[in-house]
């Protein structure tokens, strides 16, 4: 009993249950809308979808280490400007995408000093950066969006390979990349140990501020990705872009399994948990069910996950 | 004094999961006595407590309270019926007033919601004077020295009409002014007619203070004498004369060369010039009591702690402990004496927990390499007998016993040549204690050396090859195992006040 019922098998049940909702839900959009099991709507999804996905993967390490990334929209909407002005300033492409990178990792980077020498708690550190951020785009920008890009640039959301468009293949690298991360590095292994437990982390000899360190730079790097992403595809970029972001971030991470307690969770069930925001509203805009109206269920959604989250908890307890 | 019986218990059972903490244990308290429970760490004293103030529920037995027979139920329970505890972690909110804590959650008041400011103020501050303490009721506790805020403790107690009133080593934290000052205060309450359990360690306080002792020993009643009857060395007896037949499975391994060498470590106000040396093959066991410093300096060796003066060598080199990932590297190894928060993280396999100091060694181009680790995860799961369904097994399904295992697996896997064991058996079954012992017994034959801490007399005296007693952060005595018993351990660990007596 004791045996069958042990947490690898609830998570497995969770995780199931998470992408049963998945199919279930698409079920339930083929059955009302005849728009919804087309191979291009599919793709529509994948690609709205995929830069919350990204940006959720480095809230899923932050989140396994029990802390909290409220900066990610704000870290996005600036690396975009400042790689946006140095892409107008005539920076080749590919360079004008490191700075952009660069700016994002060390916005994060600062996050997880904050954390791991600053003793703050993360959901401060983060908030703050999160004001700090969006002000210095802003600052940046006067407030103005800056646009009109290379097609070789915007070539990363307009372009397709084998017909699959080109967010949708960075997605999936990313996810793939994540997941080796967490389950097949000696720094995945450490990223679940600070969150299960900081303490014995500690006195089994892991070096917890470097690895802070380094997860809340990767959370930074990920949300200057989707900034490249959402740059191509608006064709612009825009000091006020990404705002709710994190909290579309959180909700894939949570309602793809991950514990806000730490220690748990996994990047596929993330990306399951992104999916889901995705195909709610896009099947939920199919139907013309109002934005107003989307919130509301989308919200409900997340309250339910983590319902199920913790009446599963209380069984196995 | 008079002679009226306040409060008997009578066949107290109590038992947690694993232990029969309290063991049909009886106490008798008279009206105006001072009665001192005299025991070692883990006797029974603060579980037989914590069933009087309503804290734990006894298995078993009978409480009689002025004659009545009482079930005490809870805290609250325990309250009214005039039993009042006061323990050395104070439970008084730093930033109220002296009246404010005092009367916390029964304020007097005007109207509904409206404080009394002038009878709450009026009313603590008639108690403060009957204690002869010299508090502002308006006072706010933080600027309180400890000693004030133990008054406001007892304030708070006597508000609540307690006539039995339960002083958990009220002078451990307190200078010798202070403690003349609470001495005084409970003379004043005896003649008041309150009933004072006192526990503490001090010999000497108990015979300035004490009317009559009552003493535990593993979770058994020994006996209740008036303190007049007893000398020091009589008390000392009664507390650790237990029989030492215990099966305990020593098997002594050869000692070879030194391995570690600590010279006159000092960690900030906690330890104070500690030298030893260790050898291979040795279990050096460490002995003292609770605070005494044993499980900081666990720390301090484990590279957990600044060290503030002094060094650590090991195999003559010295090492610049700044995280346990330098001490893990020199080859020594810690197991916590709290497994759950410190030693594991519950929420990973067996397998993970197991190679999380040494991923290194399953490290290959960056990837871990699974074929390996599962290897040598078996491989600990074979050896140590843990008892688990798979290795992939989430650590906090285990028991106590192979939980610990999995502890010391972490360490056979990390490489340690030097195992420090704070407190190895607690909470762990009889069954599982003695494989722990013999898995003591084969890391010794390997040439492994232990430094093992125990508040456990049995296990102190069968395992170690040698001992040190710790007292107030220093080193108070070392005897060799055919020197040590029992009372030379008592007496060293209580050191100080023994003396003082002499």
């Amino acid at each position: 009993m004791k045996q069958f019922f042990n947490n690898q098998n609830l998570d497995q049940i969770r995780q199931f249950g998470t992408f049963f909702g998945l199919i279930a839900l698409c079920l339930l959009f083929t059955i009302l809308s005849p728009y919804f099991l087309t191979t291009s709507n599919l793709l529509n999804v994948a690609q709205q979808s995929s830069i919350i996905a990204v940006i959720s993967v480095g809230m899923t390490f932050v989140i396994i280490t029990a802390g909290i990334d409220l900066s990610v929209g704000s870290v996005l909407a600036f690396s975009g400007v400042v790689m946006a002005s140095v892409l107008h300033a005539g920076l080749p492409i590919p360079l004008g995408i490191l700075v952009g990178l660069g700016v994002g990792f060390s916005c994060g980077l600062l996050n997880g000093l904050l954390v791991s020498y600053g003793k703050i708690p993360p959901f401060i550190a983060t908030l703050g950066m999160m004001s700090i951020a969006r002000g210095a785009g802003l600052w940046f920008t006067d407030g103005r969006p800056i646009s009109g890009f290379d097609d070789s640039f915007r070539y990363l959301a307009t372009g397709e390979i084998f017909y699959v468009p080109v967010p949708v293949i960075i997605m999936i690298v990313v996810y793939i990349v994540a997941h080796l991360i967490l389950t097949k590095t000696k720094m995945g292994r450490y990223t679940y140990a600070i969150g299960g437990n900081e303490k014995a982390a500690v006195l089994s000899g892991i070096n917890i501020k470097l690895y802070l360190n380094i997860i809340y730079g990767i959370a930074g790097l990920l949300s200057a990705l989707g900034a490249v992403m959402l740059t191509a595809r608006l064709n612009s970029a825009q000091p006020i872009a990404g705002i709710m972001y994190e909290l579309d971030a959180i909700a894939a991470t949570v309602i793809g399994g991950t514990s806000l307690f730490g220690g748990k969770g996994t990047v596929i069930g993330t990306l399951i948990g992104a999916l889901i925001i995705g195909v709610l509203r896009n099947g939920l805009n199919l139907l013309g069910v109002s934005s107003f109206i989307q919130q509301i269920v989308i919200g409900s959604v997340i309250i339910g996950a983590i319902l199920l989250d913790t009446n599963l908890k209380m069984r196995k307890n | 004094m008079t002679e009226s019986c306040v409060l008997r218990m009578e066949s107290i059972s109590k038992s947690f999961p694993g232990v029969l903490a309290l063991d049909k244990v009886q106490f008798e308290l008279l009206k105006g006595e001072v009665h001192v429970l005299l025991g070692e760490n883990g006797a029974g004293k603060s579980t037989l407590m914590k069933i009087l103030s309503g804290a734990y529920v006894k298995d078993e037995g009978e409480i009689t309270i002025d004659d009545n027979l009482i079930e005490i139920e809870s805290p609250a329970h325990a309250q009214k019926l005039g039993i009042g505890i006061i323990y050395q972690e104070f439970n008084l909110n730093p930033y109220l007033s002296v009246a404010e804590n005092i009367f916390l959650g029964r304020e007097p008041t005007i109207l509904p919601g409206i404080i009394d400011w002038k009878k709450i103020y009026r009313d603590a501050q008639d108690i403060l004077d009957s204690l002869c303490v010299e508090i502002d009721a308006k006072q706010i506790v933080e600027t309180l020295g400890v000693a004030m805020q133990q008054m406001v403790e007892v304030a708070k107690a006597l508000s609540l009409n307690a006539r039995i009133l339960i002083m958990d080593e009220p002078t451990a934290s307190l200078s010798n002014k202070e403690i003349e000052a609470l001495f005084k205060t409970i003379k004043k309450l005896q003649d008041d007619g309150v009933a004072i359990i006192y526990i503490s360690h001090r010999l000497e306080e108990i015979f300035r203070i004490g009317n009559r002792v009552t003493v535990l020993r593993d979770g058994k009643y020994v006996d209740t004498k008036p303190v007049s009857e007893l000398t020091k060395d009589e008390m000392v007896k009664m507390m650790v004369n237990r029989d030492l037949d215990d099966h305990i499975p020593k098997i002594k391994a050869e000692i070879g060369d030194v391995v570690m060498e600590v010279e006159n470590v000092s960690v900030k106000d906690r330890l104070q010039d500690i030298s030893f040396k260790l050898r291979k093959g040795e279990i050096l066991g460490i002995a003292g009591l609770m605070g005494a410093g044993r499980t900081r300096l666990a720390k301090t060796l484990f590279g957990a702690e600044k060290i503030s003066k002094g060094k650590i060598l090991v195999d003559g080199v010295e090492i610049h402990m700044n995280s346990p990932r330098d001490s893990i590297n020199a080859g020594i190894g810690l197991v916590t004496e709290d497994r759950k928060n410190e030693g594991l993280i519950l929420d990973l396999s067996v397998k993970q927990n197991v190679c999380l100091p040494n991923m290194n060694k399953f490290i290959n181009s960056g990837l871990i390499n699974s074929r390996i680790e599962n290897q040598a995860v078996d491989n600990y799961i074979d050896k140590l007998n843990i008892k688990t369904p798979t290795r992939n097994q989430l650590a906090i399904y285990l028991s106590g016993g192979n939980q610990q295992k999995v502890v010391l697996s972490k360490w056979l896997c990390s490489d340690a040549k030097i195992f420090i064991f704070d407190e190895p058996t607690r909470g762990i079954d009889v069954g599982a204690k003695t494989e722990i012992y013999q898995l003591m017994n084969q890391l010794v034959a390997k040439g492994v050396a232990i430094i093992m801490i125990s508040s456990e007399m049995p296990e102190i005296l069968g395992m170690s090859d040698r001992i040190l007693i710790m007292r107030n952060g220093r080193i108070a005595g070392e005897l060799s195992d055919t020197d040590a018993s029992q009372e030379k351990i008592m007496n060293h660990a209580l050191g100080e006040a023994y003396e003082a007596v002499l």
